[in-house]
């Protein structure tokens, strides 16, 4: 009796649903703990666009070449828009570069999974993970709920500082606000994103089932991902063939996509089979990471916990 | 239908052997070489419904290796493994909804949030509904006495509270299993009785089943009725635990008192000489000899008090314990 009890509790939508609700109420409480570590944590974030503004602003000058002036050089960022505004790089121009920086900036706050990794390998390595084995609950259900939380708290708090920017540097957006369809894929591409960012992450993680320490493999993988997520400038840039590699691997998806598209970069006629690229990404992770999980436990609990 | 059904089950770890040097640590890189260690050879256990068990044994005895089995944490490399007719290591939720495993060194409450924050998660987890919830919490909290401790945050309370918490986090979905490691260990006396009191209390009550390993010998005299001692993966007692001093302790201690001011030099000729605190002295007897060195004792020497007892419990089991790390380590020693 008590059994059958137990199951048809379970098969139940509804309480599975309360159940990841306090588990996401319960994370956001936690994360709030350390609200002060994070505030101070968003504003530096934004001290690289400042170097941003003068390194494409030096770079946009020396392609216009020498008649813009010795003044510009020392000034940077005085260049007058006239003559920027006639260059693109890539199909960028001057403003549409800063404005990417800054776009490219919100991609990553949704994709970036910052403790992710090493968190699962140290839960791997210190025992912590037999409490997913022992307690009816699904340890990547848990991590992403956890995840989710982690992502509210930082936005309540980094919404303000995000504005600002935004706002400070409203006149890069030259082309103004996309259209409600471009808007819709945005939205969904940083969706995709923080699913994919958080599936890879979580995947890398789970080597620690294999090796003590995962950390010098996040460090390449943070390297890898620094240039060829499109970061720190418009994947576009690239050399053709390097380029056309870069486009096929998924890293893309964490920053480059969800900016260009924001920006009207990508055609409106690749648009819906690039999303649907996107998904089919985010598919292959969600099946690696639970391979991994499986592969990872049985070789755990085989060799002994 | 025993709860517990354990037949023949071993497992043996292989650990990656890591030999000295640098050359030969770049070398373990590409070539590994494993050794097996076994940790338990072949144990058979049978527990029945409501009772109180406790596993004794030297460290790296098997003790937690077993627990960790029965808890579906690791797969046995043989063996037959039934926990309530279910396999463990199949983690199926059912199973995982009827047991809990409490680790005296590990924490599984949120450690910046106060207790009943990770309480609210349990009930979730664990499907119990809202009022079977409050009536359990507000019964174990009140048994433990730290009702007023909910509301803090578990990095601020004192070890003893927080295994108290810990305590309530495993039983707060009513476990017909519970599986103890060490729970009492790092506490101070007091704590130690308050859960041990506690412990007792609920089993009889609820007459669920417990498995404890523990150090301490106070926390399995006032607890558990039956022991089982595991050495070198083996079960080598099961049973009552005063049966382990008729079955261990081949001696037993004899106290002399000695009328006027006699300290007699030969005592040696009755039995070994532990210590003396004129006029008393305590010897050591083979238990067969005890008769015939008491009346050799009595027509020796003038005595006020004469007292015969078993040696104290620690000390059997501490002798039990270096007899079988002697017989490992020369058995390993020749193969």
């Amino acid at each position: 009796m008590n059994r059958a009890l137990h199951f048809a509790r379970e098969t139940t939508l509804a309480d599975r649903i309360r159940t990841w609700w306090v588990i996401l109420r319960i994370s956001l409480e936690e994360r709030l703990v350390y609200r002060g570590d994070f505030a101070l944590g968003t504003l530096m974030r934004f001290l690289p666009i400042i170097t941003q503004i003068f390194l494409w602003g030096a770079i946009f000058q020396s392609a216009i070449g020498h008649d813009a002036g010795s003044a510009g050089a020392q000034n940077p960022s005085a260049v007058p828009q006239t003559a920027t505004s006639q260059i693109a790089l890539g199909g960028y121009r001057f403003d549409d570069m800063v404005a990417y920086y800054l776009m490219t900036m919100i991609a990553r706050a949704f994709s970036s999974m910052p403790g992710l990794s090493s968190g699962i390998a140290s839960q791997i390595r210190q025992g912590e993970i037999k409490r997913y084995l022992i307690q009816p609950v699904d340890f990547i259900g848990f991590l992403l709920l956890q995840r989710l939380a982690h992502k509210v708290a930082y936005y309540s708090v980094a919404l303000l500082p995000f504005a600002l920017v935004f706002f400070l540097c409203r006149n890069y957006f030259v082309d103004g606000w996309p259209e409600p369809g471009r808007l819709i894929a945005f939205v969904a591409s940083l969706m995709i994103g923080f699913l994919i960012g958080f599936f890879l992450e979580a995947t890398i993680g789970m080597i620690g089932f294999w090796f003590l320490e995962v950390s010098s493999l996040l460090f390449i993988y943070m390297l890898g991902s620094f240039f060829l997520s499109g970061h720190m400038f418009p994947l576009t840039l690239l050399p053709d063939w390097i380029e056309w590699l870069v486009q096929m691997l998924p890293l893309k998806y964490l920053a480059y996509f969800p900016a260009a598209v924001f920006l009207g970069k990508i055609p409106a006629d690749e648009l819906p089979q690039e999303m649907l690229i996107q998904a089919a990404w985010l598919g292959f992770f969600i099946i690696l990471c639970r391979f991994t999980y499986a592969a990872g436990i049985r070789r755990y609990s085989g060799f002994g916990g | 239908m025993p709860i517990i059904e354990v037949k023949q089950l071993s497992k043996t770890y292989r650990v990656y052997k890591k030999r000295e040097g640098l050359l030969e640590s770049v070398r373990g890189l590409f070539h590994r070489q494993y050794r097996d260690v076994p940790a338990i050879r072949g144990i058979d256990l049978t527990v029945e419904q409501g009772e109180f068990v406790a596993f004794l044994g030297p460290n790296g005895a098997g003790k937690t290796t077993t627990l960790k089995v029965l808890s579906g944490v690791i797969h046995p490399s043989g063996g037959d493994v039934r926990v309530m007719g279910y396999v463990p290591w199949e983690r199926s939720n059912e199973y995982r909804r009827r047991f809990a495993l409490v680790m005296g060194q590990k924490n599984q409450l949120w450690w910046d949030l106060p207790a009943q924050e990770s309480y609210r998660l349990h009930q979730q987890i664990y499907a119990i509904q809202a009022s079977e919830f409050q009536r359990s919490l507000a019964e174990l909290t009140d048994l433990l006495g730290v009702r007023d401790l909910l509301g803090q945050p578990v990095r601020e309370l004192s070890l003893g509270e927080r295994m108290k918490m810990e305590l309530i986090a495993a039983l707060l979905h009513s476990p017909d299993v519970l599986f103890l490691d060490e729970p009492t260990i790092g506490l101070d006396v007091i704590a130690q009785h308050r859960i041990q009191q506690f412990l007792r209390y609920y089993q009889e009550k609820r007459q669920i089943t417990i498995l404890l390993t523990s150090h301490y010998m106070k926390d399995i005299a006032a607890l558990c009725r039956r022991v089982v001692i595991i050495a070198s993966g083996q079960i080598k007692y099961d049973g009552s635990l005063s049966g382990i001093i008729d079955n261990f302790s081949s001696s037993k201690i004899v106290t002399l008192e000695l009328a006027g001011g006699e300290q007699p030099t030969d005592l040696e000729t009755i039995g070994q000489v532990l210590d003396t605190n004129w006029p008393k002295a305590r010897l050591r007897v083979q238990r067969t000899d005890v008769p015939t060195r008491l009346s050799a004792a009595l027509a020796r020497y003038r005595l006020t008090d004469v007292a015969v007892e078993d040696p104290p419990l620690e000390e059997v089991i501490a002798d039990l314990f270096a007899q079988v790390d002697d017989r490992a380590s020369t058995a390993e020693g020749l193969s």
